[in-house]
């Protein structure tokens, strides 16, 4: 995880009128998102306010109708998820989607794919590249399964793990693609109090070794502790941006949350 | 490896080797021919099971590829185009065209839902046996339903297989001489078979078929690795289709049915797909079985004095019965990979 | 022109047979995710019964219109027990096991019935007994006989009776529930396994009546005629949007007039290099064209993938 210091400031990701339509659904209106390197953004937002259905469109999954997104200076290949972890975007999943049957350490393995190289000829003669490259595969996968605090899980079947070891395990597996950006679709649901502070401090690790963090979240206190920037959807569109202090402060997020009226 | 491993490994191997000298003995030449075919159909299978097994999609016209390399093989070594090519040119030439074949195939179709994909390579298969029947009009290629002839013997450099060689006092007739070269196939094939699962390209393959959308979102391009698999799968095709003509001497539209990808198919799952070992058993049984109820009519007479049922029906419903009843016994297969059996007793 | 139209009524008739097929494929697969690969042996079976029942009561005297109606029902009544006991045998206890387990016990029984019925009804091609009249308007210069206008009309009749089933009753509420969600549908008291018999049941009968109308108007039997009719119907299925029981109806007559004007055009378009014999490359392209395009086929509802 050896990265050379991330700048501050300078956008390293940066939507611009993000929108999506599912027939006659308005998911995504207008959404503009900036976030720099080595910062910790939030997405927070009430239930169906878009939030997942925006990470999908920044993770390459969905192709957006209308607007642009720019990752590190240039155009995200839309609609190409591959493509987009390739240029440095990984991500995890709101509902869980290891490869279960899979050992935890060939999940993270698999991680590796995108930025290595052995092909067909070197698994079949079993060069002495391939060997060099498998080794150090599951070496980096190792480091990373300690990085995240799983590593005496490694021999496990990944669908056996618990809850929050497979929370880990998934940003353990993406970490080994080398993103530049992580985002994490709600890293801490399902966990306890202890189990969120240790995810904060892992997610702050992360962070400091120079991945900058999106991620979308429902505790807005944890969220607010964590994240230098917060940006809140409502409806598909983006209600209010700026510091924890000012979102939580804004009325129309006190709206969105507790209703019409509480302002 | 363990003791008891090695010693298991080591009765196969001597297994193998005495096999073809013990049946010729005792059961005679057809047996060992009836070998040759199994052991055809364990490479056939073991590359299916590429498909199928490792990548996780659903081919139903496998045995296009079959034909392809089969075609391949007899048009550039029989009197058809007065052609008549080297052993070590067309084997690769079939593999070589049937992996064309595969991403021919694969290209337009690799984005579809399994089921979908299934229907489609099911037509692809009927497709290809269609243009193999009537391309003997308006310009002769194929020579249509009547099939290929006179095709070149299997010969490997200085050594032509039909002939009987006598090494130290035992006979080794043609059956034999082609069940050791079908057999070096199959051991290059297994070997590949190990190499390619346990290489970065076959832990992409097995992400994909657990989860294909997370795999794309880590990176995999999924499009290309499923179409590398239908291109490897097609080549082990490819290579004994140009056996199966060699071995057969003529070929015809009529071994290159449906049916036939649906068997292999069966063989694949039967055996458990995944794993090697379960693949080579189901292809083994599946091959070696309807032969062995062949006998069912001399059994009626020996029992009950009479053939009260047509034996050619009876062998069937019986190898069809078989195949029910082995998969509601071990809906896993009989010799199911780790990760499957893990699947289906979770799934419990 | 006359050919276009001549090739339309002989396509309309062969799809209304497809899609009779078809329904049972895609009833199925909409509830279980299974091809049932033996339902073209049923429609098999469904044809060889009617055949026997026809020449037994032709035999008796009976006039042919109550004949024929006798042979259809006992067809229907034998074609339905058999749909019940595929369920039983080969899928019910594999509702759990990996997903391909099931198509193998399915292509063992298609085995089993097509060996079975070469025991009952012997290899050779049977012929079916003409008890239709040999009738036929002409109009235009297109001939339409009756048996493709009673195949057509008979057709859409059971397939209006089929849709009302599904759409209006409480049974056809409790299928399409089963289908969306099995675990849910259970929890409101659904009887799920007797909605998934019910299911093969109702395929079943259907394609004994296209059993029929293929003996029919081919006018022969022979015990492996279910396997192209199936493959066929399956592929419409597929066409239209496996599960979708409307995609199945127009899967159904699409390929049969695709087949229809594939056999009776090949040969002009492409200047006489192909002939008739390569409408089935015709009917497959087709499907593949579609599918490149519709990945879900015509009427397939687009499964998004919950992320």
């Amino acid at each position: 995880m050896s990265r050379s210091e991330a700048s501050q400031g300078g956008a390293l990701l940066e939507a611009v009128g993000v929108g999506k339509r599912f027939g006659g659904l308005r998911a995504l209106h207008d959404v503009s998102l900036a976030l720099g390197e080595g910062t910790i953004t939030g997405l927070i937002g009430p239930n169906g306010a878009g939030k997942t259905t925006f990470f999908n469109v920044l993770t390459g999954i969905y192709k957006p109708d209308t607007g642009t997104v720019h990752f590190a200076g240039a155009p995200l290949p839309a609609g190409r998820p591959h493509a987009v972890a390739e240029r440095g975007i990984a991500r995890t999943f709101q509902n869980i989607r290891l490869f279960p049957n899979m050992t935890v350490l060939e999940n993270v393995m698999v991680g590796r794919h995108v930025r290595t190289q052995a092909g067909v000829l070197g698994a079949v003669f079993k060069t002495a590249a391939t060997r060099r490259e498998e080794a150090a595969i599951a070496a980096s996968a190792r480091g990373l399964l300690d990085y995240v605090g799983i590593a005496g899980q490694a021999q496990r079947v990944a669908g056996t793990l618990s809850y929050g070891d497979q929370r880990r395990l998934e940003i353990a597996r993406a970490l080994a693609t080398e993103p530049r950006l992580l985002a994490l679709d709600e890293p801490a649901a399902g966990m306890n109090a202890a189990e969120r502070m240790r995810l904060a401090d892992l997610v702050r690790r992360v962070r400091d070794d120079g991945t900058a963090i999106l991620l979308i979240e429902h505790d807005v206190k944890w969220v607010a502790r964590l994240c230098d920037r917060i940006t809140v959807l409502d409806y598909g569109e983006r209600i209010a941006e700026g510091s924890p202090q000012e979102v939580l402060a804004h009325p129309k997020v006190i709206e969105a949350y507790l209703g019409r009226g509480a302002a | 490896m363990n003791a008891r491993a090695r010693f298991i490994n080591w009765g196969a191997a001597v297994l193998v080797l005495v096999l073809p000298f013990a049946t010729h003995a005792l059961l005679g030449q057809g047996w060992v021919r009836i070998l040759d075919f199994a052991l055809l159909y364990v490479l056939l299978a073991l590359g299916l099971n590429i498909v199928v097994g490792y990548a996780g999609l659903l081919d139903l016209g496998y045995v296009a590829f079959f034909a392809v390399g089969a075609y391949c093989y007899a048009l550039l070594a029989s009197p058809q185009f007065e052609l008549h090519w080297p052993l070590w040119a067309l084997l690769p030439m079939g593999a070589l065209l049937a992996a064309c074949f595969g991403v021919l195939l694969g290209t337009p179709t690799l984005g579809l839902r399994g089921d979908y994909l299934a229907i489609v390579t099911l037509g692809f298969g009927e497709i290809i046996r269609i243009f193999l029947n009537n391309l003997n009009a308006p310009v002769n290629i194929t020579n249509g339903p009547q099939g290929v002839n006179l095709i070149d013997p299997l010969h490997v450099g200085p050594w032509f297989l039909e002939q009987t060689y006598h090494v130290g006092g035992i006979e080794i007739p043609l059956v034999i001489n082609v069940y050791f070269l079908f057999l070096a196939a199959v051991g290059l094939a297994i070997r590949l078979s190990q190499r390619l699962e346990g290489s970065r390209i076959g832990r992409a393959w097995a992400a994909i078929r657990e989860d294909e959308l997370a795999a794309a979102s880590m990176g995999l391009n999924t499009r290309n690795l499923k179409l590398l698999a239908f291109a490897m799968g097609a080549t082990f095709g490819g290579v004994s289709g140009g056996l199966f003509a060699g071995f057969q001497g003529f070929v015809s539209p009529e071994s290159f049915t449906l049916q036939e990808s649906v068997m292999i198919l069966c063989m694949v799952v039967l055996g458990g797909m995944g794993n090697i070992a379960g693949v080579v058993l189901g292809a083994v049984l599946l091959s070696v079985l309807p032969e062995a109820l062949r006998g069912l009519g001399g059994l009626q007479e020996f029992l009950f004095g009479k053939v009260w049922v047509d034996p050619s029906n009876l062998r069937l419903l019986v190898f069809g019965i078989a195949l029910v009843l082995m998969m509601l016994l071990r809906p896993e297969g009989l010799l199911p990979a780790r990760a499957r059996q893990r699947e289906f007793h979770e799934s419990q | 022109m006359d050919i276009f139209l001549q090739q339309l009524v002989n396509g309309l008739t062969l799809g209304s047979i497809y899609a009779l097929v078809a329904l049972g494929y895609t009833m199925v697969y909409g509830i279980m995710e299974l091809i049932n690969f033996a339902h073209g042996d049923v429609v098999m079976v469904g044809a060889m019964v009617a055949l026997t029942a026809l020449q037994i009561l032709t035999g008796w005297g009976l006039p042919s219109g109550i004949a024929l109606a006798m042979a259809v029902a006992l067809a229907m009544v034998v074609c339905m027990g058999l749909g019940l006991a595929i369920e039983r045998v080969a899928y019910r206890p594999l509702r759990r096991a990996p997903k391909l387990a099931p198509l193998i016990t399915a292509i063992g029984l298609s085995i089993v019935l097509q060996q079975l019925a070469a025991l009952i009804w012997g290899r050779s091609y049977r012929s079916f007994p003409s008890v239709l009249p040999a009738d036929s308007v002409s109009w235009h210069g297109v001939i339409i006989t009756s048996i493709q206008a009673l195949i057509i009309v008979l057709a859409a009749l059971l397939m209006a009776a089929l849709m009302l089933l599904v759409k209006r009753t409480a049974l056809g509420r409790a299928m399409r529930a089963t289908a969306q969600n099995p675990g849910v549908a259970q929890l409101m008291g659904v009887n799920t396994d007797r909605i998934i018999a019910l299911t093969f049941v109702l395929g079943s009968a259907l394609a004994a009546v296209a059993g029929v109308m293929v003996a029919a108007y081919y006018n022969v039997g022979n015990y492996t005629m279910g396997f192209m009719l199936g493959l066929k119907a399956f592929t419409a299925a597929v066409l239209g949007g496996i599960g979708n029981l409307p995609g199945a109806m127009l899967g159904g007559l699409l390929l049969g007039v695709v087949e229809a004007m594939g056999a009776g055009y090949i040969g002009d378009l492409t200047g006489g290099y192909f002939g008739s014999n390569y409408k089935d490359v015709f009917a497959f392209l087709v499907l593949i064209g579609v599918l490149v395009f519709h990945p879900n086929g015509l009427l397939g509802s687009r499964a998004r993938e919950k992320v």
